[in-house]
Order: structure tokens, then C-alpha cells, then sequence
């Protein structure tokens, strides 16, 4: 009795037991991305949340965030389309190098992206010296200037998820609608996008989260003027050297942000696209 | 209708000559030629209004791409696509896209847009061609009623089964009107049971069709049933053609044959005896000379057990007497069911196919390595010039 006993737990303990070389790396490296974030809420000043938030600092910066994203998301879903619609569609000869070049923004440091802005489109750079000369525009250290910034940095999420979407679709509905009589431009809109639309949604969300977080290219390429050019991102950091909780504050605000994406992708569209 | 609606359709020049193009079919008349790496297709077919003409062959023989070429989906690479006077393709100068040739395409698997309605997927070819939004729902519905889907008309594609979505995808690409119907494959996707129904509705439609109509197909039945007339490929190329009724009596090549359910074998006549190409001899009761083919339905087969000493030293000298005039010794190579009976296929000179019944199976204990006398009347056997 004893023995089976023992032998029924030994058999559910080494069904259940994790190699120690994999669960304590494990358990730490949750703590690693949990802890601080539990840290914010810990030393959050609760009492003073509402007076700080309604500071006229915070909710500039916070409209502000808001606009820019929101602005550059449609930059990017007018142009990052189309792009991923060639990337997926069109039998363009070298789409992989196209590919990997839309890719990039992704893994570069978003500074050096800002830099690479500022060369083109700064007051004296490539394009920007003729928009200067030409049109008296000038696109550095102005709110349009955050939303291209956030555009450059956020497009590539919006473009690989609705290439991924696009070739996931069988094109001979596309083939179904042309014996139909519809045109190429006709398709795209009543056949092909509603097909993606999943992707499409998710794409803009991580693309509206990414232009939301955005700190490297907008410091380099716009700067840091309040109410035009700080966003929530610039508001936390500069916080933190005057005041460590207003940063709190600022930065639980865009926790949240966060998480409600997270939780708002989850629950529509993540699903629908497994 | 309103006459200002009317003024907005008419205003549309193409779906205008569409309607004008309903009024007056044409006869299709294409010279298919397209080159691809290892692959060549080269079909003249002819298709006159109101005809069905199937297009017979097996996987890989060049169906598919010559509906897609006559859909417009794919361009020729030589020949040309002419529809009564008008030239849809001919290269290099003339090629109209798929979006303004008059043509209807039921897929294989329909294609059904799952984001719409069935109304809406029937209504989208009439505004694809520029007719107002009330117009194309209104002729819809009209099609969705004829195929009798009247209470599924709001229903997404996914709600469907597989035959009422076969005529969703039939009623969309009639509703334009088209000159011409290509229909792929449009009851492979069906299981048996409604298939029979299906088939027959749509044989319905089809004869209520005035255009040209062009059935992809492998399946003989759908063929014989639907079709006028049969054009069969092997190889992209034209291997037969004719009526159904003379295709299913004189097949001319073995594709054919097995789609039939003959044992065809070539050879050449001299009188009542044919000598066959692969080997072998038989007596055939009509008499014929020079090369011919002949074919015999494997129900003609009769099948003897070999009275020999025992099986191992070979067949017995004496064939079963009777009144067949051709008896020879056979090997069973394999066996299959088919429908009610038992195909054995048996190698010899001539190797043949017969059908015998289960219990015949049973009384010549018939497995493969069975010897057996194979026999056949000669008054079974067609002989027709090759």
C-alpha cells in the first residue's frame, strides 16, 4: 500500500516537475518583466493621481501622444497598405530585398532613425532643403515632424501584418472577381481588404501602440518643445529628472494605454487570426 | 424603377452592351495555344450558342488552363479567342482582361465571397459592370428565386451547403448575362447524394442557357448527362471528339476507354479475325479490314476455371466449349469493386478487364495469380476504323 503509494507520487512528480535548468531561468525571467512593472504601481503617489493628471503638462503631453499616433497610423495605413498589397501581390522581381528593406525600421535603433530624417528631411537636408525653398516648409521640431517620426518607426508592424494577411488569401478570389467584371482597383476594395480586415485591425493597433511608445526618432527628429512636440514618452523621461512622480504618474497612464490594446487585440482580432 | 435609376444605368456604356450582347449570342471560336515550361496546350474548340460542350481529360492534360485562357486569367502565348466578331485575345496585339469579356465562371469550389451575402455575392457581378445599387439587387434576387434559394438569399456562403452554394456561385455567373459559361469541375466539391439532384437542376439551367457553355470535367458522368457534345484532351491535345452517344461506343484511346468502361485494343482486321497490336487474336461477327479498333464492354467477359492437372504447369490445352468464339488464358492481375459487381483485371494476350458478380468471386476463388480461360462472344465485340 505504502509502496504504490510512493510510487503514485513519484510518477506525478516526475510528470509534473520542470527541469531545474529551465523553471528557475523561467520563474526569473517573469519576474524580470513583472516586477518593475508592479514596482509602478507600488510607489504610484494614489492619493495626488487625479490633481497631477489633470496638470496642464500631462494632458497636453497625453492629447498630444494621442493626436500624433493617431495621425501617423493613417500615414501609415494610406501608404503601408498599398506597400504590403505590392509586397504580397505584385510579381515584382527582387520583393525579397523589398522586404527586408521595409523590415528595417523594425530592428534599428530608433535614434539612428531620427538621425536618417533629419538628413533627408531637415532644413538642409536631401528632399528637406527644396520643401524649404519650394513650399517654406519645414518639417523638424514641429508636431508634423513627431507624426513622420512616429510614422518611419511604427509602418513596418502595420505593413508585415497585412502582407502576412494578404498572402494568407487565396488569390483566385481575386481571380473570381475579375470574371465578374470588376477591376483591379474594384477587387482590392470590396474583395481583397475585406478578406484582410483582420490583419488589417491588428496591424493598425500594434502600429498605433508602436507610434504611441515612440521616444528615439521624435527626440532626434522633433525635438522637445511642450505642447508641440513632447509627447507622453518625452514628458516621462524629462519628469524624471524634475519630478520621479509625475513620471510615475505619466507612465502608469501609458501602461494602461498598454494593456487595454493588449487586452483589445486578444479578445478580437488575435483569435481570428490564428 | 424610377426613370432617373434608368438614366443611371443606361449612362453605363458596358453594362449597356451587355444587355445588348444578351440579346444576340455568338458562337465561340478559339484557337488555344499556350507554351509553358514543360507544358504545351493546343486546342481548337468551337463552341456554338446554346451548345454544352464538355472538356474531357485526365490530371494535368490542359483543362484547367484552357478555361482559364478563355476566362482571361491567363493570356495565350499564341492562336486566338474570338467570340462571334469580336476578339478577345490574339497575340501579340489583342488582349481584353477577364473584367470586360462577357464571360460566366462557376469554380470548383465556387469562390463565394465569404464576407457577403448571397444576394451580394449575386448581386456583385451587375455593379462590378456598372449597374445602379437597386438595379443589381433587384436582377439578384431575381436569379436567387430561379435557383430557388429565395429563403437563403441573406445567408453568408459559410451557412450554405455545398449545392446550395453551387447555385449561388451558377446564379452569379449567370446573372451578368455572359456570352459565354465556363464551368470548372462545378460538382466535384458535391458528395454523392447531391450530386444526382444537383446535376439535374443544373442540367435545367444549362438548357435554359442561350450562350456558348464549356464544362471542364473528369467525371464521364457529369459529361455524358450535361453535354452535347465532348472534346477530350490527354497531353493538351485533342484526343476525341464527338456526341457523347458515339464517344461511349468507340472510344479511340485508353483514357477514353476506361471513362467509358471498355476494354479497348488495337489491331488490324482481315475478315473476321483481328490481329491485335499488343498480341493475341480475336473473332469479331462483323467483318472489317485494315486497322481498327475494338472495343467490348468487360460485362462481355466470361471467366472459366483452368480444368488442368493442377494450376502450377500451366493452362489446360482445352478452352471451356460453348458457343464463344474466343477463348484465351488469363492471369487475374487485380480485382476492385465497381458498383455492384467486381472488376478483375487480368493480364494475357489480350490482357482485359471483366466484371463477374461477388459470388462469382467466391465460386473461382478469384485473387491475383488466378489462372483462368477468359472468353468473349464475337457478336459483343465493336470493331470501327482507327
Amino acid at each position: 500500500m505504502e509502496a504504490r503509494q510512493a510510487g503514485g507520487a513519484r510518477r506525478r512528480v516526475a510528470r509534473g516537475r520542470l527541469p531545474l535548468a529551465l523553471g528557475v531561468p523561467a520563474v526569473l525571467g517573469l519576474a524580470f518583466l513583472v516586477v518593475p512593472l508592479a514596482g509602478l504601481l507600488v510607489r504610484a503617489p494614489w492619493r495626488t493621481l487625479m490633481d497631477r493628471l489633470g496638470g496642464a503638462g500631462a494632458g497636453q503631453a497625453l492629447r498630444l501622444s494621442l493626436v500624433c499616433a493617431t495621425l501617423a497610423t493613417l500615414v501609415c495605413l494610406v501608404l503601408g497598405v498599398p506597400l504590403a498589397w505590392l509586397l504580397a501581390r505584385s510579381g515584382l522581381p527582387g520583393r525579397g530585398v523589398l522586404r527586408a528593406l521595409v523590415t528595417v525600421p523594425l530592428v534599428l535603433p530608433p535614434v539612428v532613425g531620427g538621425v536618417a530624417l533629419l538628413l533627408v528631411l531637415g532644413r538642409r537636408g536631401l528632399v528637406g532643403r527644396h520643401l524649404d525653398a519650394w513650399f517654406g516648409v519645414s518639417l523638424p521640431f514641429t508636431t508634423a515632424g513627431v507624426v513622420l517620426a512616429e510614422a518611419f518607426v511604427a509602418m513596418p508592424f502595420l505593413v508585415i501584418s497585412v502582407e502576412g494577411a494578404l498572402r494568407a488569401v487565396d488569390a483566385r478570389y481575386e481571380e473570381a472577381a475579375a470574371t465578374l467584371g470588376a477591376t483591379p482597383w474594384l477587387t482590392f476594395r470590396r474583395v481583397t481588404l475585406p478578406m484582410v480586415a483582420p490583419g488589417v485591425v491588428a496591424g493598425t493597433v500594434l502600429c498605433w501602440a508602436r507610434a504611441l511608445g515612440e521616444f528615439g526618432a521624435t527626440i532626434t527628429f522633433a525635438g522637445n518643445f511642450p505642447g508641440e512636440t513632447t509627447t507622453m514618452p518625452l514628458a516621462v523621461y524629462l519628469a524624471l529628472e524634475t519630478d520621479p512622480e509625475a513620471a510615475i504618474v505619466l507612465s502608469m497612464v501609458l501602461l494602461l494605454v498598454s494593456v487595454g490594446v493588449l487586452a483589445g487585440l486578444r479578445e478580437r482580432w488575435v483569435g481570428a487570426l490564428r | 424603377m424610377t426613370p432617373r435609376r434608368c438614366g443611371l444605368v443606361s449612362g453605363k456604356g458596358r453594362w449597356d452592351a451587355l444587355s445588348h450582347s444578351r440579346a444576340a449570342p455568338a458562337a465561340l471560336d478559339a484557337r488555344l495555344r499556350v507554351a509553358r515550361a514543360g507544358f504545351r496546350l493546343e486546342l481548337d474548340l468551337t463552341v456554338a450558342p446554346g451548345e454544352v460542350v464538355a472538356l474531357l481529360g485526365p490530371n494535368g492534360a490542359g483543362k484547367t488552363t484552357a478555361l482559364r485562357a478563355l476566362a482571361g486569367l491567363l493570356p495565350l502565348t499564341g492562336g486566338r479567342i474570338r467570340l462571334g466578331e469580336r476578339t478577345w485575345d490574339e497575340p501579340p496585339a489583342v488582349f481584353l482582361p477577364p473584367q470586360r469579356r462577357p464571360v460566366g465562371v462557376v469554380f470548383q469550389d465556387y469562390l463565394l465571397f465569404a464576407h457577403l451575402s448571397a444576394l451580394e455575392n449575386v448581386a456583385f457581378g451587375p455593379r462590378a459592370r456598372g449597374a445602379g445599387r437597386a438595379s443589381a439587387r433587384e436582377l439578384a434576387r431575381q436569379w436567387i428565386e430561379r435557383v430557388g434559394l429565395a429563403e437563403h438569399a441573406a445567408s453568408r456562403p459559410g451557412a450554405l451547403s455545398g449545392g446550395q452554394a453551387q447555385r449561388v456561385a451558377l446564379a452569379r455567373a449567370l446573372v451578368t448575362g455572359p456570352q459565354l459559361l465556363l464551368l470548372d469541375e462545378p460538382l466535384a466539391a458535391l458528395d454523392a447524394s447531391s450530386r444526382l439532384r444537383v446535376r439535374a437542376e443544373l442540367g435545367r439551367h444549362l438548357s435554359a442557357y442561350p450562350g456558348c457553355t464549356l464544362l471542364v470535367t473528369h467525371d464521364p458522368l457529369d459529361a455524358m448527362v450535361l453535354a452535347d457534345r465532348l472534346v477530350i484532351i490527354e497531353h493538351g491535345r485533342l484526343v476525341q471528339e464527338g456526341p457523347p452517344g458515339v464517344v461511349a461506343r468507340e472510344p479511340r484511346t485508353d483514357y477514353v476507354a476506361h471513362l467509358v468502361g471498355l476494354n479497348l485494343h488495337r489491331g488490324l482486321a482481315e475478315g473476321g479475325t483481328v490481329l491485335l497490336s499488343g498480341g493475341g487474336r480475336l473473332v469479331v461477327a462483323e467483318p472489317a479490314t485494315g486497322a481498327v479498333y475494338v472495343a467490348f464492354p468487360p460485362s462481355a467477359v466470361g471467366l472459366y476455371p483452368q480444368v488442368g492437372p493442377s494450376p502450377q504447369v500451366g493452362p489446360s490445352p482445352q478452352p471451356p466449349a460453348g458457343s464463344q468464339r474466343n477463348a484465351w488464358p488469363v492471369t487475374v492481375a487485380g480485382l476492385e469493386p465497381h458498383a455492384h459487381t467486381v472488376r478483375v483485371r487480368l493480364d494475357g494476350t489480350p490482357p482485359v478487364l471483366a466484371d463477374v458478380t461477388t459470388a462469382a468471386v467466391a465460386e473461382l476463388r478469384l485473387r491475383p495469380g488466378v489462372r483462368l480461360w477468359a472468353t468473349l462472344k464475337a457478336t459483343e465485340i465493336k470493331t470501327y476504323p482507327r
